[in-house]
């Protein structure tokens, strides 16, 4: 499962370009234009491999802090099947981690950097694992609506230029599928159940609907580094375009096993093919994403935890004379 | 530290996040392999990813957790990221003639013509052509 992109838009004033070799910028543009995959050891401007290296890095940090909440409900899971289903995604998502973390790699950052970003709060990962699983409710709209949330952005962004990103996001939807039927098949369990349990999945779509929303990340300012990076195919499409994708294809079904989604103005407009809804809090996403969230300490912390508690055997079994290469794809 | 919804962290010694020390030392995530996965017997074995890894079984283990989890798997090799010797992308000029030689390739080899042409100036029967007749006689 992943998050929203962040793309940095930092107001220094300099382009994106500056600096580059003209004419390896022209080859590049045109490969890309062509359709043709970009690999580590191709020539690129450094704005695109900064912005791949934080894009992977921050969908990586996603899917090991994403393992952190859902993970809190295995010793907790009712019956041995959902157990054995839940501990089967737990480890998908780490492994989905460990993949992205590999593909970031080949661009120069290694996997040691990347985690120590991730413990010091240096690095960001989706914002909506700073919130809680409350309850088993909470668990099954997880894995139904952020995991669908998620595809839909793998999805786009599996058709991006850069090659070892999209050879792990196709790896990675295919096993996301798994876990999108399984969160189905857990919110509808609940929602045809008893009266007690649809209450309990009601709660937890109230509550996880904001973090919903925020999901994909506020509207995109239209700016010129937003349009080089969807020409360079590092972003496919707007936060904006990929909500509504994800409202289209989610809220129907949603509506069809009758929960109250809790926004009033929620409605597709047939004139425009458009969802109408009323704009999450986003100085709550900002408040929440800046570390302010009910559980960013904790989170952190407890990879901190595992980290340190590692590190004696990690250390143990280091080979006197191994040296470190990038990976090749 | 606020109270937490898992139980299992309330019971661990959370360490401070706040002394900037870092986590990780260098190469604590000791080397890369490329790990080459086979299907099934007979099939070829194709580069699926890399993994993290002190020593080859290691690599070999992760390599079966990370990709022989869910698909059919009957092999895997893992080779060091730095054992693997490459072309450059930046090389490609070195099979540019590659498309050029299609003397090697099988579709380059057409007689049929001459051999008609042949067979017409020497009153030889085609074969093929001699089938077909007969087929449409038996049809009829």
């Amino acid at each position: 499962m992943y998050g929203n992109t962040l793309v940095e838009n930092k107001k220094n004033g300099k382009s994106l370009t500056e600096g580059e070799d003209p004419v390896k910028l022209t080859e590049f543009e045109a490969r890309i234009a062509r359709g043709e995959k970009i690999e580590p050891m191709d020539w690129m401007p450094e704005a695109y491999r900064k912005q791949l290296i934080r894009m992977i890095e921050q969908h990586a940090h996603s899917e090991i802090i994403g393992a952190l909440p859902e993970g809190t409900w295995i010793t907790r899971a009712p019956g041995f099947r959902r157990k054995l289903a839940l501990m089967a995604k737990v480890q998908d998502e780490i492994g989905h981690g460990q993949m992205l973390y590999s593909a970031a790699e080949t661009l120069g950052k290694t996997r040691e950097q990347m985690l120590n970003d991730l413990v010091s709060g240096k690095s960001k990962y989706s914002n909506v694992f700073n919130y809680p699983a409350m309850t088993w409710g909470d668990t099954a709209i997880i894995a139904w609506l952020i995991d669908a949330g998620a595809i839909i952005n793998q999805v786009t962004n599996a058709k991006g230029s850069y090659g070892p990103y999209c050879r792990a996001l196709d790896r990675i939807c295919s096993e996301e599928s798994f876990h999108l039927k399984y969160g189905h098949d857990n919110v509808v369990y609940l929602a045809t159940g008893t009266k007690e349990q649809r209450a309990l999945v009601q709660d937890a779509l109230t509550r996880w609907w904001t973090p919903i929303m925020h999901f994909h990340g506020p509207p995109d300012k239209v700016s010129e580094h937003t349009a080089i990076l969807m020409k360079w195919k590092v972003k496919m499409a707007t936060n904006d375009e990929m909500r509504q994708k994800f409202l289209d294809e989610y809220v129907p079904k949603v509506w069809d096993l009758g929960l109250v989604i809790p926004d009033p103005k929620l409605r597709k407009n047939e004139e425009t093919e458009q969802w109408e809804y009323t704009e999450p809090d986003w100085e709550e996403f900002k408040r929440v994403i800046n570390g302010d969230g009910p559980c960013n300490k904790e989170r952190l912390q407890v990879r901190r935890w595992a980290e340190e508690r590692g590190a004696w055997v990690r250390k143990a079994l280091i080979n006197a004379e191994q040296k470190y290469s990038i990976p090749l794809a | 530290m606020t109270k937490s919804f898992d139980p299992r962290v309330n019971r661990m010694e959370l360490p401070s996040n706040d002394d900037g020390k870092e986590v990780l030392d260098k190469q604590e995530n000791w080397e890369t392999y490329e790990v080459f996965h086979q299907k099934k017997r007979g099939d070829q074995h194709i580069h699926v990813g890399i993994v993290h890894a002190a020593n080859p079984e290691m690599a070999i283990l992760m390599a079966k957790e990370s990709f022989g989890r869910r698909r059919q798997t009957a092999n895997i090799w893992v080779v060091k990221s730095s054992a693997v010797n490459a072309t450059s992308y930046n090389d490609q000029d070195i099979f540019e003639t590659t498309p050029e030689k299609t003397y090697r390739e099988a579709s380059d080899y057409y007689c049929m013509d001459r051999i008609r042409k042949y067979q017409e100036e020497h009153g030889i029967v085609n074969r093929k052509e001699a089938r077909r007749k007969k087929k449409e006689a038996e049809e009829k």
